[in-house]
Formats: C-alpha cells, structure tokens, sequence
C-alpha cells in the first residue's frame, strides 16, 4: 500500500448531493483497506451556498481537511464552484466536473453575469480536465437524477482501487430500488 | 466492527456504549447530530429542551438520581447553560455526566468564536477534547468514568471540524451492570444554600488538585518523541494539523486540556530544544505553561482568530521552523474571471420571504435574532439592523423603543422564530409588555428548528422520539404574558401582511404578529404541501424586475430576451407560493398551465 495520501475536493451548491457521494467515496476507501478522513461544513451553507468536502485517503491520514496546494483530485458538481476551487490543487493535478452552471444571486437577480470560459481557464492550468455531460450520460443510463454518480464513476477511473469495493459502496450507500440505474451511471461514468 | 463516523456521531455511539441513559440539548450548528444519532438507541432517553439551560437542569436531575447522562450544545449553548454549570461544579454528580461543548473557530454557523476552554477553567471542571472520532468515542466514555471517579461533571470540547469530521472507529458493546438509578437524599450536598456551598467550595479545589496530578499518568495525554530541535504541545484537531504539517517534531498531545499535567509538560519541556504551543484561539495552554516558568512560545506565531488549516499552520510557522515553507502561491497564469460569490438564501417558497419584502418596505428598524430567518439581512431584502443572540430581538427592541422619538418608535420592530422565541423569547416579551414598551414582535412561526434541519422544538407537535407533543398556542401564550393584541398572518398574502404590520407599527402599545406557514424542509406529511407552480408570460414581462427584488432563488432574470430582458421561474425550484405573483404588477405571472 502505498505511503503517500491522495486528496480528493467534492465541490457545488448546497442541495446537489456532495455529501452523499463523499460518502460513497469514503466508504469505498475504507473497504479497500485505507485509512480516511472528511470533512466538510454543515449547517449556514446548506442554504444554497458553496460546499467544500474534503476526502483524504492512505496508509494514515492525520488532516481531515486537504492542505491548501496539495489537493489531487477535483471533484466539480457545478463549474463555478470548480473554478472557485482550483487554488486548492496542486499543480497537474486531475479536475473531473459536471457541464452544469447553477447561476448564485447575484446573477438570478440580473446584478452580474455568470461567467464565461470557464472550462477553458481550468484546462488551461489543469491539462488532466474532463468536462462530463452528466445529465446526458445519467439520462441514457436511465435517470438523469444520477448524474452525480457518472461523475463518481470517472473520478474512480484515476483511483488505484479496485472496482468490486466501488460497486460494494454503492450497494451499501444508495437505495435499493435506485441502485440498479446507479450501478450503470457509475460504470458509464468510469469508461470515459 | 468499523464504521466511518463524524465525531458527533462516535460521541453518540460512546454515550451508548457507556450506559447513557438520559441525554439533552437545544440544536446548535456545530453540535445538533449528537442527538439526532442518540435516537437510534433506544436504551436512552433522548430530548430537546427549549434551551441549553433546561437541557442540563433535565441532565443534572438524572445525574443526581444516579443516571449516566450526557448534554450537548454548541459553545455559545454553554453561555445560557452557564448557570446551573458553575454551581454543578460544587454539587458534583451521582450519575456520570459529560456536557459536549462543540466550538466554531472561523465561525462558519456562529456570531462569535469564543474558545469554551475557559469555561473548564472558570468553573473548575475537567476537560477533554478529541483529536478524531475514534477519539470522540473514547473520549466520551472517558468523560463519564471521570465524573463518577472525582465526583465533577467532565466536559469534552469539540469544534467544528471534529464533529463535522468522519474517520474510522472500532465499535463496542454496551457496558451493563449498571446501578438502577432512584432518588438519593443527599441535600447538604445537593442544595447549595451558602451553609452548603461552603463546605463544597473546599472540595472542588481539592478535586481539580487530584486531577492535575492523576493527569501526569493518564494515558490520553502522549508524549511522542521524534527529533528533539522542537517539541510542540498540542490537542485536539490541531493535533492533527501539526502531524501533517511537522511530521518530524515531537509532541505532547493533551486528551485532558483541563486540568493540565504539569508533571508532564516539564519533562516534555526537558526534552526539547525549542517549546511551542499549536491552539486555536485563546493562548490557553500557552499561558499556563509560561506560568510554570517554562520558556515557550506560541501565539507570537499562530493566529488568535479564526481556525487553523494545514496551509495556515505552516504559513505562521514558515521561517520560524526549520524546513517550513508556506504554501506555494498560485501560477498568475490560472487567475481566470472574477467569480460572483454564492452566499446562502432563504429557500424557494420560504415563508419568511414576504415578511421581510415587506417590512423593508415599510422602512422598518429590524431588531433580528438566530435562525434562517437571519438571511433577511442580505440583499435585496436587506431588513435587519441587530443580532445578537438567542432571543435579543425583543430586548433590543424594548430597549431601542425606550430613547428614541415617538415617530421612530413606530419603525422598531423584532422579529424572532418559533424555537428561538422558545428558547429565550419569552421573558424578552414578558419585559416588554411588563414596563410598557410599545413595539412591535413578529414571531416567524414555521412549527419546525430550521436553520440547524429541521428539529422538533414545543411548537412542532413531536418530540425528538418522534412521540406526539403537546404544541404551544403561541397566541395564546402572547396573551397570557399580557399582549393585547396578537394577530395571525398568512405571509404569503402581502396585502395583509402589509396592512397588519403597518397598523401594529403604528400602535401605541406592545402587540405580536405571529405568521402561519410552515417551513419548506418540514419533512412530516401534511404539514408542508407544494402549490400548484407559476410562470412567467414572456409576451406580458415588461422587465420591470420587480419580482427580483424577492431574491427567490426560483426566479432568474434572463437578460437577452424581450425588449429589457425578461424573468423565469426554474419549475424545479418553484413551491407555489404565489408571492411573486402578487408583485407583479402586468399579471405576467400565473399559475402553470
């Protein structure tokens, strides 16, 4: 097992479902073995507002928060808030995020725009960037309300660990009657 | 067994390991799923008081009746539970008791960051805080072992990024073999008349002594020795931040923050060329050990406010520690447009929304209180000029009611919630009716604890069991303190929540408008139902934007399209609330086909 630990950054809006897809990461993590930490704000932030989780895993993690810089994996469910976000990645390090734009206040009420180019100032500093249609892809695979879980399944494609504690997670994490479209979405997601 | 847990969560499953038979709390962000967790054993019985004072009365009664017990509530909790805890202190326990203080440096859910490790000073009670959740739950079992061991109630510290951290923890079983818990006479050492307290006062300083020196020897309290340039005493999750960012130097990790082993720290202090103190907030055990004579440094270097991170750590310690560098700046190149921030909101459907719309309009002086109900202060609602804390609404107003001129007298008004009136409302409003302050309560009454999830509070019909509850008529209550006139809106309804609060602002006397409609997340079937959904008619939008000016995150301008740009109302967000509509002034807004 290696020594070093890799740390992951779950990033959106409040309501998108961050915290139960940390959660699958975490518990996939322990299954395979490792050591984990997360961490991530309750409570204010909930009310639409940005969320920041924080996944660390290893042979033995100290910090349950990434240390600024270091992050390795940028997990993105809307593309502001990925942006937001990048200064907590070290550099090359690998950005999976959701082509969805979520437009906070100030835009909803006309004051300012929604930024454009996003997607080109993150591939400009991160060359290891996939942008994932997660709607279309949950849609084909049979619910467009597993997005989330596409996008799982592309982060678990840069993750030494194997697929069978994945699959494991999943079953353990997400309601019977969902887990069917949900294995899909994750498989889908982690053959891109 | 192994399970991923936060630290609320372990300090939850260490009270039931430990035999807990009663626990208490009021909800507080960073402290709520304690309780919410105990509800899944049921051995224990689990409640919401009205506030943290009353949760460690109801504690303490169990305690003094031989019950293990544990009380949880966020650190500025410990400030109205204050009371009863500094005279616990000389009474003592039967029972175990540990009162979990969960803190928020950086203030991510709180109005101040006070650092409740005074409190363990100030009220001379043993305190222990966790570095994980494995620790939680160690800790917490602990914390009962000691209160029965030194008679005291034992608090353990958390702060947010313990409770709201999960790592893994190795699961117990329940301790049995407990006494069964029955009432005690023992009243000199339980009523604290001065004649008694006299004699108890002598015993809580013999006690602290004792635990001072029983702490040198208690295995939660490591000395971990590395290389020796540098040791740095440290606890709880800035423990962690240390191991990551130093991992060379050697520590003394505290488990027992209070009292400290002093024993200890001299030979740690021994050991090492160079002595630093790692905390959060107040110098705390800094201080004490400089008061030892012991040469030490530390927040010459780390932060007095706010949190520590592993980039802040190594930010205050670079140049300092050898081989410390701050963290690495970020390539200009990567600076990418400027991002419009995303601050909380109210929720689509909200009810307090046409509350606020309209008291800003009125031009009304909001004295404010906790809740969700706080985020009237921002844009564009922007109608609330106090908060402060639990329940200062009304004082606030009484008092800024008392010097002001007649005509600005009509502007104040307060505005506070269920649970928060609950809490520590009622006696505000009992003052202001009993001096004869003429302003103007609104009770946000939406049946449910919002801003911390959703927690039963009295008003909500259900216990934290989920039993049913009796649920207080506020209006009644508002009459029997003696308000004479109390009315109940329907704040979705604007033309009278208009007319209701400009006719009580204009009343020479004290009168409360209570509002009706229960909060969104209310997940209870029944209790919040969804209306049919609006639209926009983009032929019949002028583009006056005066829809905006609810700041509902179900409405969003879109500026190419008509003549001025036009708005929308995201279907997936909209409950049907209809308050919009009512705003508008062209009927471009209807019900959804």
């Amino acid at each position: 097992m290696s020594e070093t630990v890799t740390n992951i950054l779950l990033v959106g809006v409040g309501g998108q479902g961050i915290l139960l897809a940390s959660e699958i990461l975490s518990e996939t993590f322990m299954l395979a073995g490792f050591d984990v930490k997360k961490s991530e704000i309750h409570g204010m932030s909930q009310r639409g507002g940005s969320v920041v989780s924080h996944v660390r895993y290893g042979r033995e993690v100290f910090s349950p928060l990434v240390p600024e810089g270091e992050g390795d994996i940028l997990f993105g469910f809307e593309l502001m808030e990925t942006c937001r976000s990048l200064p907590l990645l070290k550099p090359g390090a690998a950005v999976i995020a959701n082509d969805l734009r979520i437009p906070p206040p100030s835009v909803l009420m006309g004051r300012e725009a929604y930024p454009e180019g996003l997607a080109e100032t993150i591939a400009a500093e991160f060359p290891d960037f996939l942008l994932v249609d997660g709607l279309k892809l949950a849609s084909e695979a049979g619910n467009p309300r597993a997005a989330n879980t596409v996008l799982l399944g592309a982060v678990s494609r840069r993750l030494d660990v194997a697929e069978e504690y994945w699959l494991q997670a999943l079953e353990k994490m997400v309601p019977k009657k969902a887990l069917d479209v949900n294995r899909k979405a994750f498989l889908l997601g982690r053959s891109l | 067994m192994k399970e991923i847990l936060s630290g609320n969560e372990a300090i939850a499953r260490g009270a039931y390991e430990a035999g807990v038979l009663v626990a208490t709390a009021y909800p507080g962000t960073p402290s709520t799923e304690i309780l919410e967790n105990i509800t899944l054993y049921k051995e224990i019985d689990a409640s919401w008081s009205p506030n943290e004072k009353v949760s460690l009365e109801v504690a303490m009664g169990a305690s003094f009746a031989g019950a293990r017990t544990l009380v949880a509530m966020k650190h500025v909790g410990v400030n109205v539970a204050a009371d009863p805890l500094f005279t616990l202190s000389y009474t003592g326990i039967k029972g175990g008791l540990v009162l979990v203080s969960a803190d928020d440096p950086e203030m991510h859910s709180s109005q101040n960051e006070q650092d409740n490790r005074n409190y363990a000073r100030f009220a001379k009670v043993p305190m222990l805080e966790p570095s994980d959740s494995r620790e939680c739950k160690e800790f917490t079992r602990l914390a009962l072992e000691l209160s029965e061991q030194y008679d005291t109630p034992v608090m353990l510290r958390t702060t947010t990024r313990i409770s709201h951290s999960k790592s893994i923890v190795e699961l117990d079983e329940r301790v049995t073999g407990l006494p069964s818990p029955a009432l005690v006479q023992n009243a000199a050492k339980q009523v604290m008349l001065p004649s008694n307290a006299r004699v108890r006062h002598p015993l809580v300083e013999e006690r602290m002594r004792k635990l001072a020196a029983a702490a040198d020897s208690m295995a939660v309290n490591r000395m971990e020795l590395r290389d020796t340039k540098v040791g740095v005493i440290t606890a709880g999750v800035c423990y962690q931040y240390v191991r990551e960012v130093m991992p060379n130097v050697s520590t003394l990790k505290l488990g027992l923050v209070n009292p400290l082993p002093s024993g200890l720290i001299r030979q740690f202090a021994a050991k090492v060329d160079r002595l630093l103190v790692v905390e959060e907030l107040d110098p705390v055990i800094e201080e004490q050990v400089r008061a030892m004579g012991i040469s030490v440094s530390g927040k010459e270097f780390i932060p007095l406010c706010g949190e520590l991170t592993p980039g802040r750590l190594r930010e205050a310690l670079k140049g300092t520690i050898e081989g410390i560098a701050a963290p690495a700046a970020r390539p200009e190149k990567s600076a990418g447009p400027a991002l419009p921030g995303r601050p909380p909101n109210m929720c689509p459907g909200c009810p307090h929304r046409g509350v606020f719309y309209t008291l800003n309009r009125l031009k009304a002086y909001v004295t404010g209180d906790i809740g969700c109900y706080t985020l009237g202060f921002l844009p564009p609602l922007s109608a609330m000029e106090t908060c402060v804390c639990m329940g200062a609404s009304i004082g606030n107003a009484t008092g800024a009611v008392k010097v002001v001129s007649d005509e600005e007298k009509k502007r104040v008004v307060a505005v506070i919630g269920d649970s928060t009136f609950f809490h520590s409302g009622v006696t505000g409003l009992m003052d202001m009716v009993y001096n004869n302050a003429h302003s103007t309560v609104v009770i946000l009454d939406n049946r449910i604890t919002a801003m911390t999830g959703r927690q039963d509070n009295p008003g909500s019909g259900f216990t934290l069991m989920n039993e049913p509850a009796h649920q207080i008529d506020l209006a009644l209550l508002c009459r029997a303190l003696g308000v004479k006139h109390v009315r109940t809106i329907n704040p979705f309804d604007l033309e009278e929540t208009r007319r209701v609060l400009s006719e009580e602002m204009e009343r020479p006397e004290t009168s409360v408008v209570i509002t009706d409609k229960p909060c969104v997340l209310v997940k209870r079937e029944g209790v919040f139902k969804r209306g049919p959904l609006y639209t926009v008619d983009a032929e019949m939008c002028t583009g006056c934007r005066a829809c905006l000016g609810l700041g509902c995150p179900a409405i969003q301008w879109r500026p190419a399209e008509g003549k001025k740009g036009v708005s929308y109302i995201n279907p997936m967000l909209c409950t049907g609330c209809d308050v919009c509509r009512q705003l508008c002034k062209f009927d471009a807004i209807g019900r959804a086909k």
